[in-house]
Formats: structure tokens, sequence, C-alpha cells
């Protein structure tokens, strides 16, 4: 095919906390300028850069991308910011890679930001507006009720019990335990811990959401020939995929993330990769709630329909397991700034692969790992594969 | 990698202040029905990825990508949204192809302005939240001290601007898809109100609603769709300053350097004689002006004189906004840069109908997103 | 990486600081008034409603009638062939016990959402509406609703005209 090759040569990131002192610009700006350190490049080095970003309604900017350009190293360059609801995290780095994979740009910086505690009262009301205007908007309809709804579908079509579904978010807290970036992070958190939670919209309990918080990444992306003179572990894009789902969420069976797998097939098809759960060494799919983390891993193909809980229940999912899944401690251990978290998992694999991720380190040279993030009304999969 | 990539199909609804009739999704179907018709593709099974530019707070709806899949044909589809203007999301089509995976990608933008009840103040609230929105005032503000600043330092004159009015909104008349065509004097234009001196009402596009699909194809792909590939020679697009604290007020430098690199693409080191037709960024009258100093067609200060002169009407040197141009068609927000690369399409085409101009092999088409941004991107495309 | 790195940047700021007025901020307010027009689909649902009827609409190729309805079938992309008026009655796909409002304030009695998959249009093809009249412990995913609609002469033309759905009683 002669497709141009994309590395990622650098990242960076901010901690993720409830509530930044630093303004939005200043958040991209500390990712951003990490990331150049990390692989000792300067903005002048940059020819290109892409950033990702949640809702505008959140920051409380109209036009936030262009709001947030100098902070994230765009001034007189090319710029361009795209979303995808709550896939932008694994979108972006697509965005940068189709930059570079053109021929038109060689580095690429790629930033995403996310600062939720700006909306006031709680960055949650402004959810309200993703629903339709004129159909769902007059009911009044509150974030909580997509989850709950798909949650519900999906453990009422499988037989999937609460407890098999909070032990993804023990897990994930505990590994996060070993992130220092991390919001959530708790090695000794119990499942009793949230089953005993307090009911938000059954079945969502408190501590199976991961809450609104404030954080940025950054990754830097380069063509093969730059990335064979900055490092000698460049971690090469070996796929890309992402689906959108019809808006008419209400029509669609929500216990199967369908537009995961198209995602996942065209990331599969493009890195020559045939056996999924043999050929993945570590899995971060997108985890805002716990269910979600077992109803990407079926839409992944990395379990069967209805059988995510038991690659935890089994140890396959641990970090010493099989297939590792959400080794970073996720988004239910790390944070959920929305767009930053998606890119926090390419941060992660890009360190895992590399051998750099201490005390989160998946043990036997892990070779290849996939990203996954998802957005919108139950809607968009977007996916990464990584190798070395 | 695809080097070469073509527009293979163009829909357009035709622009009106008010689409009372129409939801925005069945006034984008109708676009992009006209455009795969046009292209002779039918999207469920050819076209491979899907772009669309829109901005949430000119929807109303957060997070409005999630709406855009099914009237373009995108359900269940590769398709993602970009914040820019329509011609960003050409560039971002232009790549998509380019990388070799996909051979077929549609692009969409549209404008539903008339919905926004109040634009002025959702327009207020892209100011800086800590250090301009405080001041309470129109964003027309930022135009107004960019044109003082302009007029001041390149020596044009008031009159200059009111040409282009005169000018674009007269090619409007012959623009049946333009709402604001108007045969108009100098003193018509320089006698209306004023909203931010020096800045005049007259020389500010008004809105219109309407919206526009476009087709690109791999060079394979293409020869095969259509006996009328028009080819992308160039795309560039640039980010001057967020703030406003530390622009140029002057120069358009973000035109400037997105052309810069549109030029070296196109390998063209003399646009005015290689560009033969040019549709540009007409918001305020004073930045088409502005936009061909930058775009390199003049030097500083002459874009005014060359418009009296005539020089850029439709039968003289290098015909700009012969579309009617913002001023003419009106301002469709992200779908202005789109609005503007049809028009080059069909006059490159032959289909310009009463607005066709003789002999033209290269077009150029360059958009701004409006204030307060400093970011606009710029077309080469050529028969 | 992450094991040379000792600090990450980024500031946490806690709710008291705010309280004891050490944080300078700003607060502003979107005025955004907005006035979608709803079309033919949508504007046929809506004026429908007000004559107490749930409409949907009708695609040949895909033999499917599907609600809320549109004048354009997004899996074939052409137009719709007829509106189809459908039954108020349906079946609960998926339900949630809601105890937190969209504005983040604690309520005791739940609210309960609902997508509820209408009777007359194909299966899996429903609208997201409330139950009440029901115990929260007995709602069920499966249970059969029926539409309470506001009387005749309140209704606006509005999702809001149907007040919510109740269980039907099985005889």
């Amino acid at each position: 095919m002669g497709m141009r090759k994309v590395a990622v040569i650098g990242a960076g990131m901010t901690k993720f906390v409830r509530r930044a002192q630093e303004t939005p610009k200043e958040l991209s700006w500390e990712a951003a300028h990490m990331a150049l350190e990390s692989c000792e490049m300067t903005m002048d080095d940059i020819e290109a850069v892409c950033l990702g970003t949640a809702p505008d309604a959140f920051d409380g900017v109209h036009l936030n991308g262009e709001y947030l350009s100098d902070g994230a190293g765009a001034w007189r360059k090319p710029y361009m910011r795209s979303y995808v609801g709550g896939g932008t995290g694994v979108f972006v780095p697509i965005q940068g890679w189709y930059h570079i994979a053109s021929g038109l740009f060689d580095v690429v910086m790629v930033v995403a930001e996310e600062k939720m505690s700006s909306y006031y009262p709680h960055a949650q009301a402004a959810f309200l507006t993703i629903f339709d205007h004129t159909t769902e908007r007059p009911l009044k309809p509150n974030l909580l009720w997509i989850f709950a709804l798909e949650m519900n579908r999906y453990m009422t079509t499988y037989g999937i019990s609460k407890a098999d579904i909070a032990q993804v978010a023990v897990q994930h807290k505990r590994n996060a335990a070993d992130h220092p970036c991390a919001l959530l992070g708790d090695a000794n958190i119990t499942l009793d811990d949230i089953l005993n939670s307090e009911v938000l919209a059954w079945p969502v309990q408190r501590f199976d959401v991961s809450p609104v918080s404030d954080g940025a990444v950054a990754v830097i992306l380069a063509a093969e020939h730059i990335a064979k003179r900055i490092t000698d572990k460049p971690v090469w894009i070996e796929g890309v995929g992402w689906h959108l789902d019809t808006a008419y969420w209400t029509n669609r069976d929500l216990a199967y993330p369908r537009y995961v797998e198209y995602a996942a097939r065209m990331a599969y098809d493009m890195a020559g990769i045939k056996e999924p759960r043999k050929e993945i060494n570590i899995a971060e799919p997108y985890d805002p709630f716990d269910y979600k983390a077992l109803h990407h891993l079926e839409g992944l193909q990395l379990a069967e329909r209805g059988k995510a809980p038991e690659l935890y229940s089994d140890g396959t999912a641990s970090r010493t397991g099989n297939m590792p899944v959400c080794p970073s401690g996720g988004l239910l251990g790390v944070g959920n700034p929305i767009a930053a978290a998606g890119l926090m998992k390419i941060a992660e694999l890009f360190w895992q692969l590399r051998g750099e991720a201490g005390a989160r380190q998946v043990p036997g040279q892990p070779r290849r790992g996939l990203a996954q993030a998802w957005g919108d009304l139950m809607q968009v999969g977007t996916v990464v594969i990584m190798g070395r | 990698m695809q080097e070469r990539v073509a527009i293979v199909g163009v829909g357009c609804t035709g622009f009106r202040s008010i689409t009372p009739e129409q939801s925005y999704k069945e006034m984008v179907y109708e676009a992009a029905m006209r455009a795969y018709t046009d292209a002779g593709v039918d999207p469920r099974r050819d076209v491979e990825s899907f772009v669309t530019v829109a901005e949430d707070f000119h929807e109303g709806t957060s997070i409005f990508d999630e709406y855009t899949p099914d009237q373009i044909g995108g359900a269940l589809k590769p398709v993602h949204t970009i914040t820019g203007d329509g011609l960003h999301g050409i560039a971002t089509a232009y790549m998509l192809i380019r990388t070799g995976q996909f051979d077929i990608v549609a692009i969409e933008g549209h404008s539903k302005a008339s919905n926004i009840k109040t634009l002025s103040e959702v327009t207020a609230y892209a100011q800086d939240p800590v250090l301009n929105r405080p001041l309470k005032l129109n964003s027309h503000f930022i135009a107004g001290l960019e044109m003082n600043r302009y007029l001041f330092e390149t020596g044009t004159s008031h009159e200059h601007c009111a040409a282009v009015v005169v000018k674009n909104r007269y090619n409007a008349l012959n623009n049946p898809f333009a709402p604001y065509g108007a045969d108009l004097t100098i003193e018509d234009v320089l006698s209306g109100s004023m909203l931010s001196w020096p800045l005049g009402k007259r020389e500010t596009a008004e809105h219109s609603d309407g919206a526009i699909l476009m087709v690109l194809a791999s060079e394979d792909k293409a020869s095969y769709l259509t006996d009328k590939p028009i080819w992308i020679l160039g795309a560039g697009w640039n980010n001057d300053s967020a703030a406003l604290e530390n622009r140029d007020w002057a120069h358009a430098i973000y035109a400037e350097e997105a052309a810069r690199m549109a030029y070296r693409q196109a390998g063209i080191n003399n646009p005015l004689e290689a560009i033969d037709i040019a549709e540009v960024d007409d918001t305020y009258a004073y930045k088409e002006l502005q936009a061909l100093e930058a775009l390199g067609f003049c030097r500083e200060g002459e874009a005014g004189i060359l418009t009296v002169e005539g020089f850029t009407s439709p039968d003289s040197g290098l015909p700009v906004n012969v579309s009617g141009g913002s001023l003419g068609m009106g301002n469709l927000l992200e779908a202005n840069g789109l609005a503007r690369a049809y028009e080059i399409v069909l006059q490159l085409r032959g289909e310009a109908g009463a607005r066709q101009v003789e002999d033209v092999n290269i077009g150029l088409a360059q958009s701004w997103r409006g204030v307060p941004s400093s970011s606009g991107a710029v077309l080469i495309l050529a028969n | 990486m992450t094991a040379k790195i000792k600090e990450f940047p980024g500031i946490s700021l806690n709710e008291q600081d705010f309280v004891d007025g050490k944080i300078l901020y700003n607060f502003d307010k979107l005025n955004g008034l907005y006035a979608w027009d709803t079309g033919v689909g949508i504007g046929s649902y809506l004026a429908s409603l007000k004559n107490g009827v749930i409409l949907g609409s009708h695609c040949n190729t895909c033999r499917k009638v599907v609600v809320p309805p549109r004048t354009i079938c997004e899996w074939c992309f052409r137009p719709m062939d007829e509106f189809v008026p459908l039954k108020d009655t349906g079946i609960v796909n998926t339900f949630s016990l809601c105890y937190v409002t969209w504005d983040v304030k604690r309520i005791i009695d739940p609210e309960i959402p609902a997508v509820i998959d209408i009777d007359g249009a194909s299966p899996m093809h429903g609208i997201m509406h409330m139950l009440g009249e029901v115990d929260p412990k007995e709602v069920k995913i499966g249970m059969r609703v029926q539409a309470v609609w506001k009387p005749a002469k309140k209704r606006q033309g509005s999702i809001n005209d149907i007040l919510y759905f109740k269980p039907i009683k099985e005889e």
C-alpha cells in the first residue's frame, strides 16, 4: 500500500484533578511543554498542531478551539481541532496520524485538554444540551440516564450482576494507585466499597462513575525518518479506526456497541491483526463507568458478548495476566477530563511499550497495545493500535 | 500515499435569510443528495469517510457531531467533525484520501444562523472570558479596530471598502443562490448606519442559511466518476494569535501563512499570474482588500485602488467574488469556505451560467473564521 | 518517563479555598436563545402528538417502521415512504431509577427514564420518555406500558403532551 509510517515519539501530561488552578491554556501548555521536553524538541520542530477538547459548554467559551490554540502551541502554525464527543481523546491522535500519513507534515503536536470545573454549579448539568433539543430535552434528561439505561440493558440482556461489574472499578482504582497523576487511585478499595456506594441512577452507583476532572495530555507524532532520528524506541501507530452510529439511539440495541466493533475491525485490518485476543498485549478500553470497560472489551472482539467479566474474574485482565486491561488505572482510577482521558491511554501505551511505566509496568515486554474511546449518545468508537 | 485528489461532486441548497420549512437535517440531506447525484455515488456503499464542520454554539447543541451522520449517509460509518471552516474540512478530506486508506470522502457544512436568536451574544461568548468579555462589547468592535488600523497603515480609504460592497452585491444579482444581490452606489454604502466606527453596517455581511456537501476522490476513482474532476493543487491553513492583545491589527497573517503553504504545494511563485479567479473572505468589506494583499495578489495598499479601477470585476484582470461573496450570499458561519469553493468548482467546470468567467483554469478560495478568531484557510483548485 | 519524572504539573484547588475567598474568579452566563426549525419530519411528529397520536415513518426498502419519524431513511439514504400512526402502548426496553436531577440535586422519589419500544414500530424502535404511576421496585425490562396524555386542550405539540407511560395491568 505504501502508507507512510507514523510513530509516537514523546508524551506529557498534567495531574488529573477535580479543580485545577491552571487556566485551560495553561493546562494545554503544561502538557505540550512536557511532551516536547520528553523528546528534546521545541515548538520550532512542530509543523502542525491538532487539539481535542470536549464540548465548548464546559469551558464556557464559544470557539473554544480557537481560544486554546495558543496554549497548544499553534501560533502561526496550521491548527485544527476535531471532536467526536468522548471519543475525542483517541480520535485526536488519529487526526495527527492522517496529518502525517497524508505526506503534508512530518511532525505534529497532539493535545487534548479539559477543564470541566469551570461549569457552574456542576459540569454534569451541561450534558443536558447533548440531547435532541425537540424530542428529548423537554424531559430534562440527565447524563446519568443514558449510562444507566445502557448499563441496565447490558446487565439484563446477558445476566451480568453488579458484583461482576464492580470488580472492574476495584481493579482500575487499585492500578491507578501507581499512577502519579491519578485522582482516584486507591490501593485498598474493595468490592463492598463499590457496591455500598450511593445509588445515583440505578443501576449506576457513585463508585461506578469516574467524576468530572481537569487535565491535559499531549503526544508528539512523527514520520518514520524523523522518529528514527529522535529516539531508538519509537512506538508505531499500526492501525486506526473510527465509526459513528446513527443519532437515533432509541432505535438501537444498547446491549452491544457495534460501532466499537466496526472501529476495531478498521484498525485491526490496517494493522494486519487477525486474532486480536492473541495479538493485543495490552488493552486500554474507555472506562468512564465500570460496565463500559466490559461493554467495550466485547465490542473490541477481545471477549465474547456477555463474557467480558470473566477476563477480570480469571485474572486475564490484571497487570500480570495474559491481556492486562487498563494498567494505567483507566478513567475510573486516573480521572475523567473527557478528551484528555482518552489521550492519557495513548500516553500510557507509549510508556508501557517502551518499558517506562514504572510501578505500572506490564511485565514481559509487551509489543502491541490498543486504546479505545467512546462518546456521543452511545454512538462513536475510536480505536488506535500501537506497537513496537 | 495518494498524491492527487479531486472534487468530483458538489451539492448546494442555495442560501436564504430564513429556511423555516426545513430542519437542519432536512436541509443538509438536500445538499447531500444533490452532491452524491452529481458525483454518481451511493454514500451508503461508496463513500468511505465523512467530515463535517460545525460548532456547538451555532447549533444550540453540545457534542453536535452526534447529529451529523444520518443526513449525509454516514450512519455507522467513519464520520468525524472539525471545528473549522469548510475549507479546513476540505483540507481534512484531502489529507484522509492522501493517506491511501480512503478513496472517496464527503465533506459537509451548513448554516442555520436564522435559528440562533441571540447570535451576537453567542459570538461574544467566543471572546476571552477574563480579559475581553467583561468589556461587554459587541464582537464587531474587533473588526472595527482591525479596519481602522488597516486603513491607517495601508492608506486604503473608506471609499475603497465601499467599492467592494458595490461590486460583490452587484455580482450577487447574477447568482440565483444569493439572497442579498443589490445595485448600490458607493454613497449608498457609506450612508448606512455605523456599526463600530469605522465599520459601517452596510459593509458587514448579513447571515443566511444553507447547506453544502462536496465529494472528494482519489485520482483513480476520480477519473471514472467524472469527466470534469477539479484537482486540489494546494491546501493551506493557519492560526495567528488567539489573544487580541498579541495581534498584528493591520495584516491578515493567518491568510499570508495559509497561502504560503498552499502556494508551495501548488508550485505557485507568482499568484497574480497563476490564479485566474478568486473567492476571498469578505465578511466585512475591508477584509476582501486585506485578503487580496495577504494572498500576494498585490502590494499593501493597492487592493483598494485595484477594486475601484475595476481590476477585480468579473470581466477584468482577476475576478474576485464573482459569486457575490458573503456580502451577496450571506455569512454562512462554518459553511463560508464551502460556498467559496463551490463557486470556484462551478467556474472551473464551466457550469457557472450567467456568472461564467472565460478561460479559467486555476482558482483560489480563501476563508476566515470570523471574529474573534484569527484562523483561516486557502484552497487552490484546477481543472 | 514516569519512572524519571517526580513532579507532574497541575495544581489542585479545593472547594474551601473558594469559600475562604482565596481564589480569584469571574462569573459569566450565556444568554443562548435558539428557535430550531422543526421541519417536516419532527413538525409532523409534534403536530401528531397534539392530536394524541404517536407518529412513525415507514421505509419500503428496509421494510421498517421507525419512530420518531423522519423524512429520510438513514440506512437507505432515500426518502421515507409514508408517515404511520402508531399505538400509544409499548414495551420497556430499558429503564433507570434516577435519584439526581439534571442540575445535580438529590431527590427522594426517583425519576424513571426509560426507552419504550412503541407498538406498531419495528422491534427495538422506540422513544425515550418517563415512567409514572408505578412502584420503582416493580419496573422490569419487558414490562408493557401505556401512554398517559395531557388533556387535549392543554397539549401544545411537544413530547411533554405525553405526561408519562404507566404499566398496563395484566388481566
